[in-house]
C-alpha cells in the first residue's frame, strides 16, 4: 500500500484527493447549471443550493489538504518535454487558482448578506464582516465565468493526459489511477 | 453676445425662481426620510417585504392648490433589497426585474384628483421592466411645516398593488404571489 508520492509515480493519498476533486467539480458544475433553473415549486429549489453550498465548502477543505499533501511530499519526476512540462506546471497552477476563485466567489454570493453557510447542517462558515456593493451580483458573474472557464481547462488538462498515455505512452495517466512501481 | 447671455442667463434665473415659488420639493433621499417598499405574499401563508434603496425624485406641493400638485420618481432596480443576498440576486436576474436591461423603474404623475386636504388620487405612467402602464392610487398628506434646521417639509405616503404580469414579470411565485404591494413614503424639502 503506497501512500506517499515516489518519484515514479503518485501515492493513494494523492490519487484519492486528485479523483475526489475532479468527481466534486463535475458533480457541482452539473448541479450548479441545474440548480438555477429549476422553479420555485420545485421539491428541490431549496435543497439544491443548500447541497451545492455545503459540497463546495468541503471540497475547499480537500482543496487545502491536497495542497499541504502536494508540498510535504516529492512529487513524481515530470514526464515530456521542456515546453510540455512547463505548459503542464501552468495549466495546474491556473487549475488550482481558479479553484481557489470558485469556492472565494461562491462564497462571496451566499455571504453577502452577512449569513452564514451552513455546511450540511452541522457547521456554518461565517461572513466575514465586509461587503462591496452589489457583491453576489459581481461575485455570481465572476463565478459562472470561472466555472466554464474551469470545466475547459479540465478538458485540455484531461486531453492532455490521454494523449500521453496512448501517443507518447509515458503512463501519465497510468500514474494518477494507480501507485507505479518503483524503477 | 455677452448681452445676450446676460438676458438668457436672467431668464433662466426668473423661470427657476418662478417654480420655486409653486413649492418644488426634492425628496430626502439624502437623509434617507424617503422609503420604497414593497409587500408580496410567500407562498399564501406569509408576507415578504423588501425595499429599494436606490431612488430619487422631484415633487410640487401648494397646499392653497393641491390639484396642480406633481411628483417623478426614478427608482434604481438594482439596489433591491429583501435581506438576502442570494434572493436578491436572482430578483435582479432576468427571471424578475432583469437590472442589466432595464435599470431604472419611473413614476411620473400626469393628474391629481383631490379629495380633501390631505388626502388625493393621484393617476400616472409606471414603467417598470421597460413595460408602461398608466397606473392611479390614492395618497395622503401625513404633513407639512418647518423643520429644525431652517428648511420646510412635507410628506405623503402612497400604496399601490401591482400585478406582476402585467410588467412582463411571470416567474411563477405561486397563485397567491401574483401581485405585489408597493409602498411609497416621501418627505419633500422645499427648494
Amino acid at each position: 500500500m503506497t501512500i506517499k508520492n515516489t518519484t515514479s509515480g503518485y501515492g493513494w493519498a494523492a490519487i484519492a484527493l486528485h479523483w475526489l476533486m475532479a468527481l466534486g467539480i463535475f458533480f457541482l458544475f452539473g448541479l450548479g447549471l441545474y440548480m438555477v433553473e429549476l422553479t420555485y415549486y420545485d421539491p428541490w429549489y431549496r435543497g439544491s443550493l443548500d447541497l451545492h453550498k455545503s459540497i463546495g465548502m468541503v471540497l475547499l477543505l480537500v482543496w487545502f489538504a491536497r495542497l499541504v499533501w502536494r508540498w510535504m511530499n516529492t512529487s513524481p519526476a515530470p514526464v515530456g518535454t521542456p515546453v510540455e512540462q512547463k505548459a503542464a506546471h501552468w495549466v495546474h497552477v491556473i487549475l488550482y487558482l481558479m479553484m481557489i476563485a470558485l469556492f472565494v466567489t461562491g462564497y462571496l454570493i451566499s455571504t453577502a448578506d452577512g449569513r452564514a453557510i451552513s455546511v450540511f447542517g452541522l457547521i456554518d462558515v461565517p461572513a466575514i464582516g465586509y461587503a462591496f456593493e452589489n457583491q453576489e451580483d459581481i461575485a455570481g458573474t465572476i463565478h459562472w465565468g470561472l466555472a466554464w472557464t474551469l470545466i475547459g481547462l479540465v478538458g485540455l488538462h484531461a486531453a492532455a493526459a490521454v494523449k500521453h498515455q496512448f501517443i507518447d505512452k509515458d503512463n501519465t495517466l497510468a500514474r494518477m489511477v494507480r501507485p507505479q512501481d518503483e524503477s | 453676445m455677452k448681452k445676450l447671455l446676460a438676458s438668457a442667463a436672467l431668464a433662466l434665473a426668473t423661470v427657476f425662481s418662478v417654480q420655486a415659488n409653486a413649492a418644488d420639493y426634492q425628496i430626502d433621499v439624502d437623509g434617507a426620510h424617503a422609503f420604497v417598499q414593497f409587500k408580496i405574499k410567500h407562498l399564501g401563508y406569509s408576507w415578504l417585504l423588501g425595499r429599494f434603496n436606490t431612488f430619487d425624485g422631484q415633487f410640487s406641493y401648494d397646499a392653497a392648490a393641491p390639484e396642480k400638485s406633481s411628483i417623478e420618481v426614478v427608482i434604481e432596480t438594482a439596489s433591491i433589497d429583501s435581506n438576502h443576498a442570494e434572493r436578491d440576486k436572482h430578483l435582479k436576474g432576468e427571471d424578475f426585474l432583469n437590472v442589466k436591461k432595464f435599470p431604472k423603474a419611473v413614476f411620473k404623475s400626469t393628474k391629481f384628483d383631490v379629495k380633501d386636504d390631505n388626502n388625493a388620487v393621484v393617476t400616472g405612467t409606471f414603467m417598470l421592466h421597460g413595460v408602461k402602464k398608466e397606473i392611479s392610487f390614492p395618497v395622503q398628506k401625513i404633513g407639512e411645516g418647518k423643520d429644525p434646521w431652517g428648511g420646510y417639509r412635507v410628506g405623503f405616503e402612497g400604496k399601490t398593488t401591482l400585478k406582476l404580469a402585467d410588467y412582463g414579470i411571470t416567474y411563477n411565485l405561486g397563485p397567491a404571489s401574483t401581485h405585489v404591494e408597493v409602498h411609497l413614503y416621501v418627505e419633500g424639502i422645499r427648494k
